[in-house]
């Protein structure tokens, strides 16, 4: 199975981002073909977070644009939405909610007219190793589980964009792995991943991004 | 439209589930407005008169309770990312959170406010009047809540922030509030009144999902 129409590249050109008086990154280019994947490296405060959160539509790039094919993503967000998982820092699971009932949300929301929404849902548990824990309530569940569930989403509603903030974080090596397969048969299905990471995470044929090449240098001396 | 009940079935199943909030804001309006007898003595004639206003001064203060909890718990635990991120436009998500807060907050004061006013002597002519501007009264304030409500994200002691901001907003809806219930008590028409109660839901229907959504991009960028 793969994506239907086949994504086009997903580009950034001339990207700038201000945050809090401070540019972050300033005339950064990057592109994204279908089947590919990026790794944003740097340092931390390099504005990976930055850069992903422009990505997903969160932030507005100071100057530059984000582009899915020839069209400006931020033209229509709701489509930009419905092709692009984020997953960030937090995990946005509710304590009193149980894994699955978090799980099901989140996939209704993204996708409301998938027609196999719970067999989605229980695939992408499985595949987590979740799937003993699809009654336990949010609130009872460890970082590493609770992040499990976050990533869960990437595959209970499919979309082909995936832009993960450090994913990795708590997660053990077993769940290291099963995220790198994932990601292996997205990109194999002619998805994207961006993924921000300090850890080494395996992604065959990724290309590498260093935030730090883009920092501007004297920026208190230009004002 | 099913994202859209999908998001008031979560907000429901939430409150319920955790129960304090819709519970917290009824006991607040009960025990508040029992108060009064005691303060200013049982006189009929004196609670007869300030009923009205009792009642809903009351609701606007209990309405507040809850508001700032209408955003915050997603702001924190990282849900309203991905609530700004859905296929959808912002102010359906909105519109959808506001109408579980209202279910779970402003349905219990309709409820609660006839057994009260009986409690402070409202002559009999204003109940169906009372309940009327309750109906639309409340919905108003849980709409103009949300704005408050988004404007504050992030800031400490984001609460009292909240009732600066809103409670001058919430006047009008007092004014036309008690209005028609004083007259419907008066034995006269109170159709202007709740007219223009209905004029004030009308402009806030649209006009605070927008100003919402808005200062809840604000809240994330």
């Amino acid at each position: 199975m793969s994506f239907d129409p086949a994504p086009p590249p997903f580009n950034g050109r001339a990207l700038g981002c201000i945050r809090g008086g401070r540019a972050v990154f300033a005339g950064l280019d990057f592109s994204v073909a279908p089947g590919d994947a990026l790794v944003l490296l740097g340092p931390n405060g390099s504005g990976k977070s930055s850069l992903l959160r422009v990505m997903a539509g969160l932030l507005r790039p100071t100057v530059g644009q984000v582009l899915w094919g020839d069209i400006p993503a931020g033209e229509d967000a709701e489509a930009h939405a419905a092709r692009t998982h984020y997953v960030g820092h937090h995990d946005a699971i509710k304590p009193v909610l149980s894994v699955a009932e978090n799980l099901r949300f989140w996939a209704r929301l993204h996708e409301p007219h998938l027609p196999t929404a719970s067999k989605a849902v229980d695939g992408a548990l499985e595949r987590f190793g979740l799937s003993h824990l699809r009654d336990i309530p949010g609130k009872m569940l460890s970082a590493g589980q609770k992040r499990r569930t976050n990533l869960a989403r990437l595959l209970a509603a499919p979309s082909p964009l995936w832009l993960l903030d450090e994913p990795t974080t708590a997660l053990d090596k077993a769940s290291i792995k099963v995220l790198e397969a994932v990601m292996a048969e997205h990109r194999a299905k002619g998805g994207m991943v961006v993924l921000s990471t300090h850890q080494d995470v395996d992604l065959p044929g990724a290309r590498e991004l260093h935030l730090d090449e883009f920092t501007p240098e004297s920026w208190e001396d230009e004002e | 439209m099913i994202r859209f009940l999908e998001v008031v079935r979560r907000d429901l199943r939430l409150a319920l589930r955790q129960g304090s909030d819709s519970i917290m804001v009824v006991t607040f309006f009960v025990l508040t407005v029992v108060l009064f007898p005691f303060g200013i003595g049982p006189e009929s004639g004196i609670l007869e008169r300030v009923a009205a206003g009792v009642l809903w001064v009351t609701a606007l203060l209990a309405s507040l309770l809850s508001l700032d909890r209408l955003f915050q718990a997603d702001y924190e635990d990282g849900s309203l990312e991905l609530l700004v991120l859905t296929p959808t436009p912002l102010e359906i998500v909105v519109i959808a959170k506001v109408v579980a807060h209202w279910l779970t907050t402003g349905l219990p004061l309709l409820v609660a406010a006839p057994i009260l006013a009986v409690l402070l002597h409202m002559n009999a002519d204003g109940f169906t009047t009372l309940l009327l501007t309750m109906l639309v009264g409340t919905p108003i304030l849980s709409l103009i809540g949300g704005i408050g409500a988004a404007l504050v994200l992030g800031a400490r002691r984001g609460g009292v922030l909240l009732s600066l901001l809103i409670l001058p907003l919430y006047v009008p809806v007092l004014i036309f509030g008690v209005g028609a219930i004083d007259t419907a008590v008066q034995a006269r028409d109170a159709t202007p009144h709740l007219l223009i109660l209905s004029g004030l839901l009308a402009v806030a229907l649209p006009l605070s999902p927008w100003a919402t959504a808005a200062a809840l991009r604000q809240a994330l960028e």
